[in-house]
């Protein structure tokens, strides 16, 4: 039985803030491939196209007939606790001051053996269910969990290190006039979040849904313009060292190409909203959260951006848009390394045209904001990486996979 | 005599056991202690460096160097090199090979020898970076090291087999007892079966004195034939037969048995003697459930049957089934890969009158047994060889 996690209580300021420490996180390049699949949330082993075995540790060569022909591929993630222990001394420091911790030896339906971290509802000799997961140096791990959920098994502690469980924790989001970010505050604070903040940025000025937004639980508006340096860090020294979560919904959605446009006052806008933003957001709150990644129940957790799927390849109807997305995106592969250390995570949630007015002309499929406020709350959950939202989002995604020059030319239409 | 088609070790003989004392930490590198050890074989056999014309070397912390560096820093110019870097089992194979190299003659005097350092944080690191499968597949997993591996290998044998921690004690309290009269043997207060089963708990179901402690040192020998040795008036054994097998089992979903299964057979008939015939018993101690994997696979008893085996048995020097008759890695540390070199130098001992310890009377025919390597879930390497004293 899980112990249901209790409200954190308040800090007390004289106590020294744990510095946040990470397991080795080193790994073959092979073995990446499971990095992959766990950021996605998906299970996947490595299986010989020759002779169909199933295959862990990840190989370059079939150990039944030796192909290098080793595609990592989604698989059945049942099997049985065989042996399990308790380890109570470790030679890792992250790990030392975790002790006991509970490892086992899982035998796979499908053939493989996997040391596996385990969940403190699962017994030696049961069914177990596995799951690929990031652990809080980045890299996949193995977690064997009960066969049937148990209740509150998301306040295990083996797997709440592998998650960024909103329950408690303190949020902010950083657009609130939006759809989208009054979807996302609503959802937040549902799932139990202790304090919604909700930026706005011109206090004065109402917007659709101002009333409706106030009126949410442990929902407190706070002024928060992007764009502005002075703003985003005035937010951060009032209250960055207690949030623990960050959605960053603000967006800027114009259709439209290069050529068509006069001059670039659009693209600097869209740059500015996105790629700057995104700066002034990492550089005001990043410091602080880095150091808090281990701060007890309501430690510092992740960074969530929000990126519309074609930054991963430009569509010429939203041309421009694209570009800043793109610029967004690789802004995130670095801000991930850095907050990496302090053990809190970058999630990148892709999605296609959003029910929104920006997108009016775009046909459907499109991905309602409450959806798209669902999936973030989801990957939180799940301690997930990359998440890709909506039919488009997951289209565009596969059809990437397979050719990136076939997809730059049919969105060019 | 021998029913198998393998030849023979005719003419060959292994001496000069040498143990660099161990110690708990040193500030020196492994080249210090392999030099310490080689010094003193070269002391011992009163052979000059240039006629040492064979090298063997066992280590895990004389990296960025391998054996061929070695020859270079010790002034060394051998005609035959080899590196074997099988943890456990490194012993038995660099005796296999050096006696085969003395016997062909592409080698006549062959220093056998293994020796590891431990600083301070030197086994964290040969933990964290021990192979691939470690890296990305264990050591993540709670940095337990071999620990928490052999925990899970334990726990499953003794799920299966019915076996309590109390057998395991009995192993470990003996092997205590014979390592009191062991000058350097790090730890040498006794233990009782109380103790065992009251100390604290390092992962289900190891306990303290389950473990082996790192430590420093070196240990070698030297293969040579006959009449060499006797040039060199050195007292040697004979070597009767021998075996080695990698990865074996694969199918089995945990570890319950090792190579010596495959080969055990093979191993008693080129020997041309039985179980009943060894007065006794060096295994790999690292860990005790793998000294009862080790005593039923090589055939003292039946799969399933070594608690049995050890609660009807003294395992002491003085007892029925004399077994690590120095006290093993349990009791005198483990140097590294000179882990798996106690057993062997202490079965010459044995066997020309010279232990370190207690002698076991009328020690005729020994047998020790190697075991090594968790490369991922179990150990990979494991390899015997049954010596006999010189007529």
């Amino acid at each position: 039985m899980t112990e249901p996690l209790a409200p954190p209580r308040r800090k007390n300021p004289l106590k020294k803030t744990r510095l946040p420490l990470i397991p080795q996180g080193a790994r073959s390049r092979t073995a990446h491939g499971l990095t992959m699949a766990a950021a996605e949330g998906r299970f996947a082993l490595q299986r010989c196209s020759d002779c169909g075995m199933a295959v862990y540790p990840p190989r370059d060569a079939c150990p039944v007939c030796l192909s290098p022909r080793l595609p990592y591929q989604e698989a059945d993630a049942r099997g049985v606790l065989v042996a399990e222990t308790t380890v109570r001394v470790s030679t890792d420091p992250y790990f030392r001051e975790r002790m006991p911790w509970r490892v086992g030896t899982v035998k796979l339906d499908a053939g493989p053996v996997l040391v596996a971290h385990l969940h403190g509802d699962l017994r030696e000799g049961e069914r177990a269910r596995l799951e690929l997961k990031l652990d809080k140096s980045g890299a996949p791990v193995v977690l064997a969990l009960p066969d049937k959920d148990t209740p509150h098994m998301q306040d295990d502690a083996q797997l709440r290190e592998m998650t960024c469980e909103p329950t408690f924790r303190r949020v902010l989001i950083t657009d609130g006039c939006t759809p989208v970010g009054q979807a996302m505050a609503r959802a937040f604070s549902e799932i139990g979040s202790s304090i919604v903040f909700v930026g706005v940025a011109k206090a004065w000025k109402p917007f659709a849904g101002m009333d409706a937004l106030r009126a949410v639980e442990r929902v407190e508006i706070v002024p928060f313009d992007i764009t502005d340096t002075e703003s985003v860090t005035e937010q951060a020294e009032q209250n960055g060292g207690r949030i623990d979560i960050i959605v960053n919904t603000a967006e800027h959605t114009r259709a439209g190409g290069i050529i068509e446009r006069r001059g670039i006052g659009v693209a600097r806008e869209e740059m500015d909203v996105r790629y700057f933003g995104l700066m002034r957001l990492a550089q005001a709150f990043g410091p602080a959260m880095k150091f808090r990644g281990a701060d007890g129940v309501n430690s510092a957790a992740a960074i969530v951006n929000l990126l519309s799927v074609y930054a991963l390849m430009n569509w010429p109807l939203y041309g421009a848009y694209s570009a800043a997305e793109a610029a967004c995106l690789s802004a995130t592969h670095s801000l991930r390394a850095e907050l990496r250390p302090g053990g809190v995570r970058m999630v990148n949630v892709f999605f296609g045209p959003l029910e929104t007015e920006w997108f009016q002309a775009v046909p459907p499929p499109k991905v309602a904001p409450k959806a798209l406020a669902r999936a973030v709350i989801d990957a939180l959950k799940r301690g997930l990486e990359d998440v890709f939202v909506g039919d488009v989002a997951e289209d565009v995604r596969a059809r990437l996979s397979v050719n990136p020059k076939a997809l730059e030319r049919e969105l060019a239409g | 005599m021998s029913g198998s088609t393998r030849m023979a070790y005719d003419g060959i003989v292994v001496c000069a056991p040498i143990t660099v004392p161990y110690r708990r930490y040193s500030a020196n590198s492994a080249h210090w202690w392999i030099g310490r050890a080689l010094q003193a074989l070269t002391k011992r056999s009163g052979l000059r460096l240039n006629e040492l014309d064979g090298l063997s070397i066992s280590s895990f912390t004389v990296a960025p160097d391998t054996a061929i560096g070695l020859t270079q820093h010790f002034g060394l110019s051998p005609r035959w090199l080899d590196h074997v870097p099988f943890g456990g089992a490194s012993a038995i194979v660099a005796l296999r090979r050096a006696a085969r190299a003395v016997q062909t003659g592409d080698a006549e005097f062959v220093a056998c020898v293994a020796g590891d350092t431990n600083h301070v944080d030197s086994f964290r690191k040969t933990l964290s970076t021990f192979s691939r499968f470690a890296q990305d597949a264990v050591y993540p997993y709670g940095s337990g090291g071999a620990n928490a591996s052999f925990a899970l290998i334990a726990k499953n044998y003794m799920n299966t087999y019915g076996v309590r921690r109390e057998d395991f004690g009995k192993i470990c309290v003996a092997q205590r007892d014979n390592a009191m009269a062991v000058p350097h043997a790090l730890m040498k207060k006794r233990l009782t079966l109380s103790d065992y089963m009251a100390a604290r708990a390092i992962s289900d179901p190891i306990h303290l004195f389950d473990c082996v402690m790192p430590c420093a040192g070196a240990e070698a020998f030297l293969v040579c034939g006959e009449a060499a040795a006797r040039s060199l008036a050195l007292k040697g054994v004979h070597l009767l037969s021998t075996i080695e097998r990698h990865n074996a089992f694969p199918e089995d979903a945990i570890q319950v048995r090792g190579g010596w299964a495959v080969d055990a057979g093979e191993l008693w008939s080129m020997a041309g003697v039985g179980p009943q015939d060894v007065d006794f018993v060096e295994t790999y101690d690292d860990y005790p459930v793998i000294i009862m994997m080790q005593l039923e696979d090589l055939g003292f008893c039946r799969k399933g049957e070594a608690a049995e085996f050890v609660r009807a048995h003294t395992l002491t020097n003085e007892g029925s089934f004399p077994h690590n008759t120095c006290g093993g890695q349990l009791s005198v540390g483990q140097a590294g890969a000179a882990g798996g070199y106690l057993g062997l130098v202490e079965a010459i001992r044995q066997l020309t009158d010279a232990p370190l310890g207690t002698q076991v009377a009328e020690a005729r025919i020994g047998l020790v047994s190697g075991f090594g390597m968790i490369n991922y879930d179990r150990g990979l390497a494991s390899g015997a060889a049954i010596l006999a004293r010189a007529a």
